[in-house]
């Protein structure tokens, strides 16, 4: 119980994750001027979740922590796309 | 230090004397007689108003109130079983009580928090009951609250909604604090697979708690939003849809009746091989299973809504993914009759009640089934066949592992035995009364008599009288075990009054403040009767 682990990143660690996010940031803005049709939500989406991998693994400080909280992470999200899927099996297939 | 691990736990030592050290208490095992005490005065409230509903059916037509009052007395009585007894029920009470002690900790992760648990549910229920005094009456939808009734009617819904809000608070905090102590707080030795089954069930439950609760939260206040300003989230003259209510509460709903039994079939297992003085029989398919229901029971929410006009691919996945999560449950009951099989079986009053569980339980599971099966489900549904499968399984289940919980605890929680005889008595009356009750709601149901219908045909009248006097009944077998258990102090506890093997039985009853003068060191199994 009175074990406590600390991990110090190099600044330069987080310089380059403030730096990915702000790349992701001006394509998720440059891709608006282009016509994507049906797939326009899709890539923000995509985007903005590689934008939350990031910051999940590095500022939330998953990728230093035990393994467990990772499983956790991916259960919840797992639930999620599980609970959504299964509501539109309803609404697409009405 | 030392001089406080003598005190037992129902002794004053600290700054308050008398009730306010009650309220102020971060010990675990208070908290959880406090939610005890709490329950028992919501659940008489329920039963009284269960009685009344009894009552205005004994005869066709109006006997003493109108249609609207009706209503308004099933939505309460429904608010208060379901929100503020069944589903804190067990874990609230016995995950606080007995988890710590069974895992070896001195108490929750969290001690502050969980006593804020408690006074959120309070706070949610007197928020809850306050609805029914004030604005325009009491809510008439439900205790579903199902839109867009519940964004029109004039009587008083936000209330109640709000109370409902709150509570859930209550329970997503509890979870958390559960799954932290399970993970942080066992005793060195313990690892997941020598821990005893009721904290397993309780694991289960809490991240059932944590993950399914938010969602109606969010859905309860997107009513309030509806009513308040008129936002269209499901009522469909405001571009809503009435059916995205359906799913976003029964997303919860569903899973929320797992709350409720997980626990329960967790106190089974550990009642199960005290009494039979034998290993628990398939350890690690018992303890899975319970992860398994918790998993498959959050995915299984839509069968609520056969008959509300969803797709058809929507009703297939969901009846298939209803009957898989039969299994799991299948394979608890199963695994507790192989290990009363060749046990050497004592029927003390918590094993009857335990027994009367599995009797009542495998009614109310299978019946469960003829609704999850698309065809049946279109006869039944909204009959009182679905009143009578719900309580068989809320009640019959939830309600007799409580109280199978309370009398194989009760030594632990205050250090005195209560009569046997009287003990077994009350459960006869229970056991009859309630199988007189409920049965007869299936053949009516079979026979086409509605839910929630204050009048009816007179071909049902026999069937309602019957369960009228099963009413009474039962309430006769609750109160000779409430005046048991509560009316004047039995003879001393020992320590361990059933030659249990668990780590609460290695303690002094009732317990210490502390629990354990030292951290125990586990090394074996924790059914090791062999």
């Amino acid at each position: 119980m009175t074990q406590t682990e600390t991990h110090i990143t190099d600044y330069r660690v987080y310089l380059w994750v403030l730096l990915a996010l702000l790349i992701f940031t001006t394509i998720t803005i440059t891709v608006t001027w282009i016509d994507l049709s049906a797939f326009t939500v899709m890539v923000a989406l995509i985007i903005a979740s590689i934008k939350s991998f990031i910051v999940l693994r590095y500022f939330m400080h998953l990728k230093f922590e035990s393994r467990m909280f990772t499983v956790f992470v991916v259960m919840v999200l797992s639930i999620y796309v599980l609970v959504i899927g299964l509501t539109f099996f309803d609404y697409l297939m009405r | 230090m030392t001089d406080t691990i003598t005190h037992s736990y129902l002794e004053n030592t600290g700054k308050y004397k008398g009730l306010l050290s009650w309220l102020t208490t971060t010990d675990h095992k208070r908290i959880g007689l406090m939610y005890m005490y709490a329950m028992m005065v919501f659940f008489l409230v329920g039963v009284i108003l269960g009685e009344i509903m009894r009552l205005e059916l004994f005869r066709p037509g109006q006997q003493f109130f109108n249609a609207q009052t009706y209503n308004g007395i099933f939505t309460i009585h429904g608010i208060i079983m379901i929100f503020t007894v069944v589903i804190p029920g067990l874990a609230a009470v016995f995950g606080n009580f007995s988890m710590p002690l069974l895992i070896g900790a001195h108490d929750v992760a969290f001690p502050r928090l969980n006593l804020l648990s408690w006074y959120l549910f309070i706070a949610g229920a007197a928020i809850a009951l306050t609805s029914q005094f004030m604005g325009n009456g009491p809510p008439d939808t439900g205790w579903t609250f199902y839109a867009p009734y519940s964004t029109q009617t004039h009587t008083n819904v936000v209330a109640a909604v709000f109370g409902a809000f709150v509570l859930g608070f209550s329970s997503i905090l509890t979870g958390l604090n559960f799954i932290v102590t399970i993970h942080r707080l066992r005793a060195p030795g313990m690892t997941f697979f020598k821990m005893p089954l009721f904290p397993w069930s309780i694991y289960a439950t809490a991240w059932i708690q944590v993950l399914a609760t938010p969602i109606v939260g969010i859905t309860l206040l997107m009513i309030i939003a509806e009513r308040w300003f008129r936002i269209g989230f499901f009522d469909p003259s405001l571009g809503g849809d009435p059916i995205l209510y359906q799913h976003l509460f029964w997303i919860y709903s569903h899973p929320a009746v797992y709350i409720m039994i997980l626990p329960a079939m967790g106190v089974i297992t550990e009642i199960i091989p005290t009494f039979s003085q034998k290993r628990i029989y398939g350890y690690r398919a018992i303890a899975l299973s319970s992860l398994a229901i918790a998993g498959v029971g959050y995915f299984v929410w839509a069968h609520h809504m056969f008959t509300s006009g969803i797709s058809t691919t929507e009703r297939w996945i969901f009846s298939l993914l209803t009957f898989v999560v039969a299994i799991p449950s299948a394979i608890k009951v199963f695994n507790w009759v192989s290990t009363m099989y060749k046990g050497s079986i004592s029927l003390k009053p918590p094993f009857i009640f335990a027994l009367g569980f599995i009797f009542l339980f495998m009614i109310g599971g299978l019946t469960g089934l003829v609704q999850g099966s698309l065809a049946t489900d279109i006869h039944v549904h909204d009959t009182a066949f679905v009143v009578a499968h719900f309580h068989y399984i809320v009640f019959g289940g939830v309600g007799f592992a409580f109280f199978a919980a309370l009398h194989y605890w009760y030594p632990k929680m205050f250090g005195r035995m209560y009569n046997f005889k009287r003990a077994n008595i009350a459960f006869g009356f229970m056991f009859v009364g309630f199988n007189l009750l409920y049965f007869p709601q299936f053949i009516l149901g079979l026979m086409g008599m509605p839910r929630r219908y204050f009048d009816y045909l007179p071909q049902f009248t026999t069937g309602q009288q019957i369960s009228a006097v099963g009413g009474w009944l039962l309430l006769i077998g609750i109160i000779i075990m409430l005046v048991n258990l509560f009316s004047k102090k039995g003879a001393k506890a020992p320590d361990n009054p059933w030659g249990g093997k668990t780590l609460e039985w290695t303690i002094p009853s009732p317990p210490s403040q502390e629990n354990f003068d030292t951290i125990p060191q586990v090394t074996e199994q924790p059914y090791n009767y062999d």
